[in-house]
Parts: C-alpha cells; structure tokens; sequence
C-alpha cells in the first residue's frame, strides 16, 4: 500500500515536471509572482540584518558600559564644577569619568590660521576608555590635567592645515591666542568622528585634543557640560544611572529638564526594537507580491484542468480515485510554487550580497529567511494548489471525457 | 438463469432538464455471458452511451439493478467505482484519448499505475500487451508518430493490460477509415476467440455484425436482435 502510494506519488511528480518543462514561457510568468514574493523577503531580511549588526557594531565600538551625561544646566549653575564632577566620580558604581568641553577656535601658525579648529577638552581617562585614539606621541595624562599643561593632541585634518608637510609632534601653534605644544597625534576613529559630525554640525578644518582643565580657560568657562562617565562593570549599567539622576538631581536641587544621561545600551536597545519593527513590516509588505503570486498560480492550475478536462476524464476511466486526481494537481501547484520559490531565493540572496558589496553593511546568510522563503512557497502551493486540485478531483468522468 | 457474470434488470436513468425529468433509459434488462463479444446497436440519441457510461461505471442508474461479476454497482462510491474501472473495466473509445506526453509504452502503463502494480511489473506487461497488438517496434512512438489504426491499437492494449473482465468498446472505429476498422475488428475477434468479453457500442450495422450477439437499443428501450434495421 505505501510502495503504491510512493508509485503514484513518482508518477505525479514526473507528470507534474513534463508538463511544467512542456509550457516553459507560461511556467515562468505563473512563477513569477512567487520569485518576486520570495525575493523581496529574502532581500529585505538579509539587507535588514546586515544593517542592524553593522550599526549595532558601531554601537559597541563607541562603549558599552559609557554613560554620556549631558547637562543643560539651571540659570544660576550653567555645568558641572570640579566639585560636582568629584560627586560624580565618588559614586559606588563609578570606575572613571572624562569630562569634556567642545568649542571652535581660531588657530595659528606662523602665518598660517584656521577660524575653525574644534577643541576637545578631555582627560586622562578619556584617552585610557579610548586606546585606538592615540597614533602616535604621547596621550594626555594628569598631570597635564592638574597643571593645565598646554599640551595638545592634533588629528590628520588639523595636521594638513597646520602642519602641511611637517611633522606636528614638538611644534607649538597658538589656539586663540595661547601657545600650546603638540604632543601626539590622534588616529581618526571614522565611527566617532561621524558621530561627532551629527552632534557637533559641520565638519571643522581639524580636531585638537587638550587636557579639560586647560580647555576651561582657553573657553573661559569653569563648568562643563558634557561627562563621560565609565561604569565599574556593564553589566552594572542601570543602577549606575539611576546613582547618577539620584546625584545629578542633588546637584541641579531636582529641577526638571537640566540633565540627559544617555545609555549606549538602552539606545541599542531600542534601535533593535525599531529595526525588527521596520523589518516585520517590509516583510509584511513583500507578503502581498506572494499571495498575488500564489493567485497567478491558482489562475494557471485552472486553466490546466481546464485544458486537461479529457485527460483527468481519462484518468478517471483507467481507474484513477478522486483522491489521487487530486493529489497529482496539489502536487503540481506545489512543484510550481516551490520552484518560484528556490529561485526566489537565489534572486533575493543574489540582490542583497549585491546591495551589501556596495555599502558598509556586511553579508550574511540568513538561514531563517531562506526557510521562511521556502515554506511560504510552499504553503502558498498548498492553499492555492487546493481549490484547483479539488475541482480537477470532483470532474465528472462523463462530462470530463465528452468535452473530447 | 442465475447470471453473476453480468446482469441488468431494470435499469432506469433519469436526467433532470431544468423542470422536467428526462428518462433517457426505460428500464434495461440484460445479460452477457462470460466470453461473449455482444454488440450494442442504436442511433445516437438513443440512450446507447448513457448505457455505456452505466456499464463502465462512470455513471450509477437512477434505479434497478446491475450486477458485475458478482457484485452490486449501486451500492458502491466513488473510489470503490473507481477501483472496479480499474480492475474490472477496459475502455476503448472512438478518439484513442492516448496522453500525448507520453509515449505508447508509458500510456499503456497509466491503468497499471493506478492498480497498483509495481514498476518493473508495468512496463513488462504494457510490453507484453504492445506485442500482442502487434506493435513490437512502435513502443516509445509518441502518439503523433503513429497512425489512427496504430492509436487504437494502443489504446486496446492499454484497455487489456489490467486483464479487465470486460473490455468496452465505444464506436471503436468511429475515427478510422474503413480498412483500418476491419483490422481493429479483426482485432476483437482474435480476442474475443481468446476467450476475452467484449461489449462493442456502436450505430453501424456492419461494425455491429462482426459481434457473436447483437443487441438494438432505441429510445431507451432495449431489444434483442437488429430487428429496427431489417
């Protein structure tokens, strides 16, 4: 009983074949709904998620277990003192903090000036979190914090407007008006500097890295507004923030809106969030070209019996059961759309390695969606193989062989 | 006589057109020996294919009786009509109706399939059933290769190899010109002589006569004899 079932199953699938390779042009536009369907999914998941790791890489690179505090301020208490930022630094999950003050300046050279030099301000600590930072020379140690050392670190760019064809490390160059020494050089770090281009506006003729304290009078603030604060452990993250808004508050007498902590995590978080969300919903969109695919297939399984109607009369007369009439149509109508759907997913691999070799986002090969892609084709064979199949199987034999 | 080969008593079909009923056969009574070549004669319009379709069991009486070797037709459905096409039933019909994608061997393998039989099993009788009508050398001719006598020889080769209990035979030489006919007619007596049941419907008089027993049928009524020709 099984090897018969197995024998008409053979049978079906080589009758399924020999008429899908007989109508090869009609076979191709039938499967075509089905290969954009299965394409545009596979396409849109590979994408999606080659997206979504590559920036969730970016994330990671720029700190995990970083706080960023940004501070508004009061009108009275404009920054953070060195008082605050001590309060800050006491706290228990606390292993370090990098204060850090940002500004444009005017620099010099012999005669050679730019308007627009972007200074950090920042500290020791700054440059320990940050190791790729520093190519070559020195980083800024506490010294140089203590004693406001005018020592200074430049980047490629402000390198090239200052120092065009020199080497900057031991020169001194004046920043508004105050000499200061170049000490290393800094490696351009392109995630950050992207970063900092969206935050800051602009791109500036050049970076110069300075110890915070030496950058509060070059600026001539005694606050700062931004701190890096480095938690003990990331895992220790959140009761990290919530220490800081307990002692930000104290700082700021609870005023509303004085401060933002922003948490790398929690932002990774929820950029997840919103690409899953974005991705179910082009996935759902691409949904619709498989069921307008699976109509297309449905259309031409009842054309076929209806071009068919003698030979299922046939069939029927040498002994066929309505069952296996049926099953031979089902099998078909599956054998169709799962072809649309191999080739769907070769389409859509194809397109998306394409779309990731010419960005950043890197390539990798979604097994989820190739299965997704496989057993949608699939299943839509199944439902809208069903009807038509059904019809075939439910054919009078009389009607069927009289329409000869 | 008690007949369990082959009895029809009373055999009514009903056809509903629109409000009215349409008796298309009026009580059918009939027996056919085993071994018997009998010719079932009438115009078209007489209700000869719809007896045709009812022998066949493609289609089940409105009422009376029909008894096939041994077992009563009506009582059965759909996949057990379908299992006694199979293995009781080979048909011939006027247009061959030989699947064109498959060549002569493969369609005389198509009723083997469905009655289970295995692979090796199939293709050694559609062999042996493709050399008995005398197509030794045409078995992987397709039907566009072979001539309307060599379709209906085919097609009898297909009706034989379930080694059904009666072959039927619609208006077999209804698509052959003369000559051809008398070769396939030839044919059915050499089966027939072989001990094979044969039931031939036909509304030509001189096909009809190459049968042992010939049957008139007009008007839904059934009478011995080719009395309405004479």
């Amino acid at each position: 009983m099984i090897k018969k079932k197995w024998d008409m199953f053979a049978e079906s699938v080589s009758m399924s074949l020999s008429n899908i390779a007989g109508n090869k042009m009609r076979t191709f536009l039938t499967t075509l709904g089905i290969i954009i369907g299965v394409g545009a999914i596979i396409a849109l998941m590979t994408v999606v998620q080659g997206a979504t790791d590559t920036m969730n890489a970016q994330f990671d690179a720029m700190g995990l277990g970083t706080l960023r505090v940004s501070v508004a301020g009061t009108a009275i208490k404009h920054g953070l003192t060195d008082d605050d930022l001590q309060t800050i630094l006491d706290c228990e999950h606390v292993a370090g903090i990098s204060p850090s003050l940002n500004a444009t300046v005017t620099a010099k050279r012999g005669n050679v000036w730019s308007d627009s030099i972007s200074v950090n301000g920042n500290n020791d600590e700054y440059f320990r979190h940050n190791p790729d930072l520093l190519r070559r020379g020195r980083a800024i140690d506490v010294l140089d914090v203590e004693n406001n050392a005018r020592v200074c670190l430049v980047d490629g760019d402000a390198a090239k407007t200052l120092f065009f064809g020199e080497d900057p490390v031991g020169q001194t160059f004046y920043l508004d008006g105050f000499e200061y020494t170049v000490v290393g050089m800094i490696d351009e770090d392109e995630n950050a500097s992207l970063f900092s281009q969206i935050l800051m506006g602009g791109k500036t003729d050049g970076t110069v890295y300075v110890p915070y304290s030496s950058a509060k009078k070059l600026l001539g603030t005694s606050t700062v507004t931004a701190v890096e604060v480095y938690v003990t452990d990331p895992d220790d993250t959140d009761a990290a923030v919530d220490e800081l808004e307990a002692v930000l508050d104290g700082i700021f007498n609870d005023k509303d809106n004085t401060y933002t902590i922003i948490n790398m995590e929690s932002m990774t978080d929820a950029m997840n969030l919103m690409t899953s969300m974005m991705m179910s919903l082009l996935v759902g969109i691409a949904s619709i070209a498989l069921v307008v695919g699976g109509i297309g297939i449905m259309n031409m399984m009842l054309v076929t019996v209806t071009e068919r109607t003698t030979e299922i009369g046939l069939r029927k007369a040498l002994g066929a059961e309505p069952g296996q009439i049926q099953m031979q149509f089902l099998i078909e109508a599956i054998i169709l759309s799962l072809l649309g759907g191999v080739i769907g997913v070769i389409v859509g691999l194809s397109v998306s390695f394409a779309i990731c070799m010419n960005t950043d986002i890197t390539f990798s090969l979604n097994t989820f969606a190739i299965g997704l892609g496989v057993g949608f084709s699939a299943a839509v064979g199944i439902i809208f193989g069903w009807a038509p199949a059904r019809k075939a199987s439910r054919l009078n034999p009389i009607d069927a062989l009289r329409s000869m | 006589m008690s007949n369990d080969f082959f009895k029809m008593r009373g055999i009514v079909k009903q056809y509903q057109m629109g409000n009215e009923v349409q008796t298309i056969l009026k009580g059918i009574d009939l027996d056919i020996e085993e071994g018997e070549f009998l010719s079932i004669l009438g115009p078209s319009g007489s209700g000869k294919s719809t007896l045709m379709n009812i022998i066949g069991c493609l289609d089940t009486p409105t009422s009376g009786e029909y008894i096939l070797h041994g077992r009563m037709i009506r009582d059965l459905d759909e996949k057990q009509l379908a299992h006694i096409r199979s293995k009781e039933i080979g048909f011939i019909f006027q247009q061959f109706q030989l699947l064109p994608r498959l060549d002569a061997l493969k369609n005389v393998e198509l009723p083997l399939i469905y009655a289970g039989v295995p692979p090796r099993e199939r293709t050694r009788r559609a062999e042996e059933m493709l050399v008995r009508v005398g197509l030794k050398d045409r078995m992987h001719h397709y039907q566009n290769q072979l001539s309307g006598g060599q379709q209906q020889r085919v097609a009898i080769a297909r009706a034989l190899a379930t080694n059904p209990t009666l072959l039927l035979a619609d208006e077999p030489t209804g698509a052959l010109d003369q000559a051809t006919g008398e070769q396939v007619m030839a044919l059915f007596r050499e089966l027939n002589d072989e001990g094979r049941t044969i039931v031939m419907i036909t509304h030509d008089l001189k096909i009809a006569r190459h049968a042992s027993r010939i049957v008139n049928i007009l008007d839904g009524v059934l009478s011995e004899g080719v009395s309405a020709y004479d």
